[in-house]
């Protein structure tokens, strides 16, 4: 009789073991919705969001909206969550992506469709610049809407600390950058220069590498095979050496809000982040053009360096027909209108109305100078310009350099870096 | 395992026993059910772990170690077998060979500082001190945060800022006008990880202290007091008579601690995030194969983990079959 119960406490087991084996597929929903894949889950970013679903909800009543957010900063975590989903052929229905190469892996692996029908009916080729669309296009397609733009080559200042060390206005070249380096160095106590953790020192190193080179031979760097062992890079990277001479020694242990609030708070001079500090700085309730001020970074006036958030279309997308609703919405200009000013960034769209961003002194300015028509130039380590291969290796030279400050090394690393591609 | 035996054991568990078995087999038969029944149903209980850890375990070590011997650098590649290659490239870059150097300097400051803190403080309990299970419960406690809570707090502690801009412990060093002690803890490029190992120790010197004060307690009374008998010193009774049977402790806390911290992972990220001064092999696996998608350079990272995690557990294993097989169990 024992070993009955215990044959049939054996079958439970067994059976409970393989239900629960099953239960996590069956969540398949009805045919009306649509499920958004995002990292946006806090402060504008969250905001912007659902000021768009809502708008998508109120003229789509009858399709259900699944926000399918994942947290973890700049998408690290969520893009891990997306592999595997992709992965196990289980697709959102839209999933959000930095725009160009970083969406490579993607559409090399058949994940992507293209947009290519989608951007003509929606007449996006004449909204967006051309520039931008050239891009982000993939062997002449693009896989994916931008919704905004970001400006990596901002110079952060504090005007109180320039006035402290006799320096008249931000600077316009490296040259003129570090001038004004040894003079705060002279004549104050802040840090000339604030970075965080090894990745601002990366995006500090793009708008080095821009303002040194110019925007031109900046974008060229870009295409696989490129030559990186040139007397320019050489010395631009002779000047990155010195900017990071007049860095704070405790960076690694800050990230960029630690860096930025140094600039805020008056303890340092200069910062080199992109606009996203302008959000961050407002949340501190610190005074623009009092406790911090903007300049395109030295040596890069008239450049926009970009990046931008977008949206793709996944092939095997289960509600393909709502996604291209969402995509549309977020393609248009109230979309984008909608967007922006709570998420804190501009509309990829030149048509945008700027009445919208005219509360905030910054995106006030940066869409001014996006609708003037500047140059672009894409951001490496926002994954503009490069797949996450190649950034990652950058990153690992860098990070090398920062060890042994063998500045020979990382030129070479770089280069092989780009070769490898 | 007697072959015929256990495969209608597993059937006859469930049904019962089968008559005509019994008819023509006469008492080969009874005592085959009995064998049966006595671990027949042991058998069918445990055989869906034994099953999933066949799959999840051992089936993905096979798995990861062909796609390591792959060159399927691309999560799209097929990925055909290149025996070693991925094996013997990772040292000829420059972050592997560095991520490693970390991974000893972090793991001989961990052990060694983890084994002699919890010696000590099992020494000062195992004296005698008033309130032991107090300082028990304390020493004990900080094992129940996890590493990532621990890491958050520690970052903050060892801030490298100079003097004049000191926080956490720098601070408290300018402040008791110690500022030569005031460094650059875990930020410094060679040694940095010897700091990294601080708030390792402090969580787990605690769990030393409880394994070294059940080995001092099982060192009989008699002994030491044998020892007083002959005119040995107090300290001469620790040295000669209780530590050379502390010896099987030790080498659990070793193995404990040492494969602990040849896979830290979430400690590193918590102060550090992902930067080569702090880079440790468990991070790099991680980039490479969440953010670079080389599946088959995360899987040669793997195995190596897998490697040097062996090279602690398997010879604690062999020592511990061994130790309850003279002891008769």
């Amino acid at each position: 009789m024992r070993s009955r119960w215990w044959s049939v406490a054996a079958g439970a087991l067994g059976l409970a073991l393989a239900v629960s084996a099953c239960g996590g597929g069956g969540q398949d929903g009805g045919e009306d919705q649509v499920e958004v894949f995002s990292w946006w889950t806090g402060g504008g970013e969250e905001a912007g969001l659902n000021a768009l679903i809502e708008r998508f909800e109120n003229e789509n009543p009858d399709v259900e909206f699944v926000n399918a957010a994942v947290a973890g900063g700049s998408g690290t975590n969520a893009q891990a969550v997306l592999e595997g989903r992709l992965q196990s052929q289980d697709p959102p229905d839209s999933f959000q992506g930095h725009a160009g190469a970083e969406l490579q892996d993607y559409i090399e692996a058949g994940y992507l469709q293209p947009l290519d029908d989608f951007f003509d009916e929606q007449g996006l080729h004449e909204a967006l610049p051309d520039e931008l669309v050239e891009q982000i296009s993939y062997e002449g397609s693009v896989y994916s809407v931008p919704v905004n733009i970001h400006r990596s080559n901002v110079l952060w200042y504090s005007p109180s600390v320039l006035e402290e060390a006799g320096v008249d206005g931000p600077p316009e070249t490296l040259d003129e950058l570090i001038e004004a380096m040894e003079a705060v160095e002279a004549e104050t106590d802040a840090i000339p220069m604030a970075v965080g953790a090894q990745w601002t020192v990366d995006h500090l190193l793009e708008s080095v590498l821009l303002g040194s080179l110019g925007t031109e031979a900046y974008n060229a760097l870009w295409e696989p095979g490129a030559d990186w062992d040139t007397p320019e890079m050489a010395e631009a990277l002779e000047t990155f050496e010195e900017v990071m001479a007049h860095t704070q020694e405790e960076s690694a242990a800050e990230d960029w809000q630690e860096a930025a609030r140094r600039v805020s708070d008056g303890e340092a001079a200069f910062n080199i982040m992109g606009d996203w500090a302008a959000g961050y700085f407002d949340e501190l309730g610190a005074i623009p053009d009092e406790d911090y001020a903007w300049a395109a970074s030295p040596g890069t006036e008239g450049t926009y360096m970009w990046l931008s958030d977008s949206f793709t279309l996944p092939v095997g997308a289960p509600h393909e027909e709502h996604a291209l609703t969402w995509l549309e919405l977020v393609a248009s200009q109230e979309g984008q209108d909608t967007f922006n000013p709570l998420k804190g960034s501009i509309p990829a769209r030149e048509d945008a109305e700027p009445a919208h961003y005219a509360d905030n002194p910054y995106l006030e300015s940066a869409l001014a100078e996006w609708q003037s028509d500047p140059q672009l130039a894409g951001s490496f380590w926002h994954g503009v310009t490069v797949g996450n291969r190649w950034k990652n290796d950058i990153d690992t030279a860098v990070g090398l350099y920062l060890q042994n400050e063998d500045l020979e090394a990382l030129n070479e690393a770089l280069h092989q870096a780009a070769q490898t591609e | 395992m007697s072959g015929p035996a256990t495969r209608p054991g597993a059937a006859e568990g469930g049904t019962g026993p089968r008559r005509p078995t019994r008819a023509r087999h006469g008492s080969r038969g009874r005592r085959l059910r009995t064998r049966v029944r006595s671990w027949g149903p042991s058998l069918l209980l445990v055989s869906p772990s034994i099953l999933l850890i066949g799959i999840f375990v051992y089936g993905m070590i096979g798995w990861n170690t062909r796609l390591a011997l792959s060159d399927q650098h691309r999560p799209t590649d097929e990925g055909s077998f290149v025996g070693l290659d991925n094996f013997v490239a990772l040292w000829q870059e420059a972050r592997w060979p560095a991520a490693v150097n970390n991974a000893i300097v972090f793991t001989v400051v961990f052990v060694g500082g983890a084994l002699l803190l919890g010696w000590l403080l099992g020494l000062l309990l195992d004296k005698g001190i008033r309130g032991e299970p107090v300082f028990r419960t304390l020493f004990l406690a900080p094992m129940a945060v996890s590493f990532i809570a621990t890491g958050v707090v520690w970052r903050w502690l060892m801030n490298p800022a100079p003097a004049e801009r000191a926080t956490g412990l720098n601070a408290l060093f300018v402040h008791v006008n110690l500022d030569f002690l005031v460094n650059t803890w875990w930020t410094a490029p060679d040694l940095g990880m010897a700091a990294m190992a601080l708030p390792a120790i402090w969580q787990l010197s605690g769990y030393v202290m409880a394994l070294f004060l059940a080995g001092f307690r099982g060192v009989p009374a008699e002994l030491r007091e044998a020892a007083r008998v002959d005119g040995c010193s107090e300290w001469g009774v620790y040295w000669h008579v209780v530590m050379p049977r502390l010896r099987p402790v030790t080498l659990s806390a070793v193995i404990i601690i040492g494969h602990m911290s040849l896979k830290v992972f979430d400690l590193i990220i918590a102060i550090a995030g992902q930067q080569i001064v702090a880079d440790v092999p468990a991070v790099y696996m991680w980039s490479t194969v969440f953010e670079v998608r080389d599946p088959a350079k995360g899987a040669t990272i793997a195995s190596y983990l897998l490697v040097a995690v062996a090279v602690f557990v398997i010879p604690y294993l062999v020592w511990t079959m061994r130790e309850e097989r003279s002891e008769g169990r």
